[in-house]
């Protein structure tokens, strides 16, 4: 072979090999260099309209525009020095004639639920669920967050009169108007102590005054405190979100969309839709024939705004491999699921377990309350153990939308722990999607022989309230006896859990769960039935056969190895 | 290019003796040769190839599960890039080998393979010769045209058929809440993907089973290789391919 030769060999060696690898790398690697771009989701530009008027930066966007015709501090009805809080209604009703009527046909003044998919009435009046238990027997502690003033018996139907509708909680500014815990929705003009500390006192003529669309603190002002305290109950909801930072919530930040809850719960009529009594799993937005349907259709005023309202259901934008994949898994998977990594991010820990069996303990003869590192209570004579948590991971399940709860009448199966509200939907239902729940833990009591759910009576003056006796033998009695519920006189505990949809707290984009918590062993999903999840899931005897299989290959080539250098050793010698 | 195939001098198949005797044939001299078995593009689709199913497995176990050396978004990413790489090559090298004739080499053929599949067995541990002599018209030997031709045509199509009703799943069968035909794409992706690594150990161990442990491997970076030519193939290549022969 001639030296030329031999160079031009060589030449066409490197030739051969780095063209190969090149056009390899580079379609793979600039594949994955624009599959990393990221991916924006823009909501509709509706909603960015009216984000802000100049005139009032702060302004919260509701399910309408601003541009209001009226200033409430020029009317002269609100220029008198009220004394309560009917007699601010009446004041308003003078001018908006049909708001009371419209309050009194609502839920929040209602507090009945019916559920047309199960049958079932539900709402505050007739659920007992696992935190405070039962609104009966309790009212004027629990009617404090009654939309409407003085409803002191769950066995009657709402206070009927019309100055009885409570318009300043949702309409003025909180820094004015405050419902004191104890009085059955009233708020108090005069100073009083409620544990302890001085109330803030409500100052009626101002707050009648500045009266505005619901901001996120009206709404809060109960729905934060659900389960009593805040943050306690829901987990995704909780006083964090007043003003929170986008981190928190891209929707409600004030340097975000700075969206007021009606912004998505935006319904007509002193009516908001959104209850998780029955909720829309998967909403619709392709008609038969396939199509997308316009948003503005999607969201209709009796319809909570989904994310897909104002997101579609290809949420995920721009022509990359990518995006492309994510919007596979609208179908199956709830935007919350990986759009919500955790709940209790806003600094304030929710309760994830309560187990009211070991209540009543005192020391020095006295109730007490103990506290974790955090300041989170662990310990309370009145309601037993606790533990709160920050920044929790959901848990998940195939959800459709429907839940059945279990009720008064239905008698439990406490071999485990009981399932208050059944959530439906699983792999085969078109209409369930893998949602994120706060799983609520709780021991509460039951009558040891119905084993159905037992009243408790904890608040009151009398001597059965188990806040003023610490004697659970004579509060359950007192409230069976109460709602006229048959009771043996011996009470039990059970272990209960209830399903807390998470659908608040949605984190900016680059927070998103990663595809890998989910498609990997023992991540998110593993509890998920009925589904396939590459990362997660083998075919178990079939992958062995196939690991088997290249083992065997590779014990083939090393036999045959060892009988090339054996006989060849030997041809040698 | 004159087609390779359409060489006045048909191929030969098995031993002329028997490999007991391990004697070379009697027939005329032949004459040791660099000949270029190996177009250009031939050996940029091997090893392109090559690279591709490597990326193609080390990405589709990270997402099966087997390995965590990158994380499951940027393997899935990896995998259908590539992919989508290997499928356009594929059909580009479908095309070029119909055009070219280059198919012939690959068309199985029982003739010797038997004597080839005992040489591997026993005849080379004894130090007898291989009893296949390749020739211009097949420059496989028939163990070799069986393994690529079921790769190419059962193993391949296999993996992407199944591998592009595993990416589009939710374009055709989304949305019916039925997740059993998934669990099926995903099942005969796998079992495609063990033949495919089970083909490739069994691939690059035979190729070190030559003159020398490089001999094959070289042959495919270089495109020559060293061959015994009749005086007649000789003549045909210094008059109709000159680039052909060293």
């Amino acid at each position: 072979m001639t030296d030329s030769s031999r160079r031009r060999g060589l030449r066409r060696v490197c030739c051969t090999l780095t063209s190969s690898l090149m056009v390899a790398i580079f379609v793979t690697f600039s594949g994955s260099f624009i599959a990393d771009m990221e991916v924006k989701a823009s909501p509709a530009q509706a909603t960015e309209a009216n984000a802000s008027t100049p005139s009032d930066a702060s302004r919260q966007v509701t399910g309408k525009e601003p541009g209001e015709t009226a200033d409430h501090t020029k009317f002269e009805i609100l220029q008198q020095d009220f004394k309560s809080g009917p007699e601010v209604t009446k004041a308003c009703l003078s001018c908006h004639t049909e708001a009371a009527h419209q309050v009194q046909d609502s839920i929040h003044y209602q507090w009945v639920f019916a559920n047309k998919t199960t049958g079932q009435t539900l709402g505050k009046r007739n659920v007992i669920n696992n935190f405070c238990g039962n609104v009966a027997s309790n009212e004027a502690r629990c009617t404090s967050c009654h939309a409407g003033y003085g409803w002191k018996d769950m066995r009657q139907p709402p206070p009927k009169e019309e100055s009885a509708v409570d318009c300043l909680v949702c309409h003025a500014p909180k820094k004015y108007y405050r419902k004191f815990p104890t009085m059955a929705g009233l708020p108090i003009t005069e100073p009083k102590k409620f544990n302890g500390k001085d109330f803030p006192v409500s100052d009626l003529t101002k707050a009648a005054q500045s009266v505005n669309l619901a901001q996120r603190e009206n709404c809060g002002a109960c729905h934060f405190f659900g389960g009593g305290g805040d943050a306690v109950k829901h987990g995704d909801i909780d006083s964090s979100l007043t003003n929170p930072p986008r981190d928190l919530d891209v929707h409600m930040a004030t340097d975000g969309g700075n969206m007021a809850c009606s912004a998505c719960h935006s319904g007509s009529g002193h009516k908001w839709p959104g209850s998780r009594f029955e909720m829309d799993a998967k909403p619709v937005t392709r008609d038969a024939d396939g199509k997308s349907i316009p948003s503005y259709q999607i969201r209709r005023s009796n319809k909570t705004a989904s994310c897909e309202s104002c997101h579609s259901d290809a949420p995920h934008q721009g022509a990359t491999l990518e995006a492309v994949k994510l919007n596979n898994h609208t179908d199956t998977v709830a935007c919350q699921t990986c759009h919500i990594p955790e709940f209790a991010r806003g600094g304030i820990a929710t309760k994830m377990l309560w187990d009211w069996s070991t209540a009543g303990k005192k020391k020095d003869g006295k109730p007490y309350v103990e506290k974790d590192d955090n300041g989170n209570p662990t310990y309370n004579s009145k309601k037993g153990t606790f533990v709160y948590k920050e920044n929790v991971t959901p848990v998940y399940a195939w959800f459709n939308g429907t839940i059945t709860y279990k009720t008064d009448d239905d008698p439990l199966d406490t071999a485990s722990p009981v399932v208050l509200n059944q959530l439906h939907g699983d792999a085969s239902d078109k209409t369930a999607r893998i949602w994120p729940f706060k799983l609520m833990n709780t021991v509460q009591p039951i009558d040891a022989e119905s084993k159905k759910l037992a009243y408790m009576h904890l608040f009151g003056k009398d001597d059965n309230a188990y806040w003023k006796t610490y004697d659970w033998g004579k509060a359950l009695q007192a409230g069976m006896d109460y709602m006229s519920k048959p009771y043996s006189g011996k009470y039990d505990w059970a272990k209960t859990q209830m399903f807390w949809p998470i659908t608040h707290m949605v984190a900016p984009t680059e927070q998103a769960v990663q595809c890998g918590e989910c498609h990997t062993k023992n991540g998110r999903l593993e509890g998920i039935t009925g589904v396939y999840i590459p990362g997660r899931d083998s075919f178990g005897i079939l992958d062995w056969l196939g690991y088997g299989l290249i083992i065997l290959t590779i014990i083939g080539v090393g036999i045959h190895t060892a009988f090339r250098i054996v006989t060849r050793s030997k041809r040698q010698s | 290019m004159t087609d390779i195939a359409s060489t006045p001098l048909g191929p030969k198949t098995g031993p002329e003796t028997g490999p007991e005797t391990g004697t070379k044939d009697s027939k005329p001299p032949l004459q040791h040769r660099k000949v270029k078995n190996y177009s250009r593009y031939e050996r940029f689709w091997h090893w392109s190839q090559a690279l591709l199913i490597f990326l193609l497995a080390f990405s589709g176990f990270t997402v099966h599960g087997t390995i965590r050396f990158i994380p499951f978004e940027k393997a899935v990413m990896m995998h259908d890039i590539a992919a989508f790489a290997l499928i356009f090559l594929w059909l580009f090298t479908a095309f070029w080998t119909i055009t070219t004739g280059q198919w012939r080499h690959f068309v199985p053929t029982n003739a010797g393979l038997w004597a080839v599949i005992r040489h591997y067995l026993i005849g080379m541990m004894v130090g007898q010769p291989h009893p296949y002599k390749r020739t211009l018209s097949r420059k496989q030997n028939p163990l070799q045209s069986a393994a690529y031709f079921a790769i190419m045509t059962l193993v391949g199509p296999l993996l992407w058929l199944s591998g592009l009703a595993y990416m589009f799943y939710s374009f055709w069968a989304g949305n019916s809440g039925n997740h059993d035909i998934f669990n099926l794409v995903v099942l005969l992706h796998l079992i495609g993907a063990f033949l495919m690594v089970a083909f490739v150990i069994g691939h690059i161990y035979m190729v070190t089973t030559g003159k020398t442990i490089f001999h094959y491997t070289r042959a495919m970076i270089s495109g020559y290789e060293d061959m015994e030519l009749t005086d007649a193939e000789v003549t045909y290549l210094e008059t109709h391919e000159p680039d052909r022969i060293k």
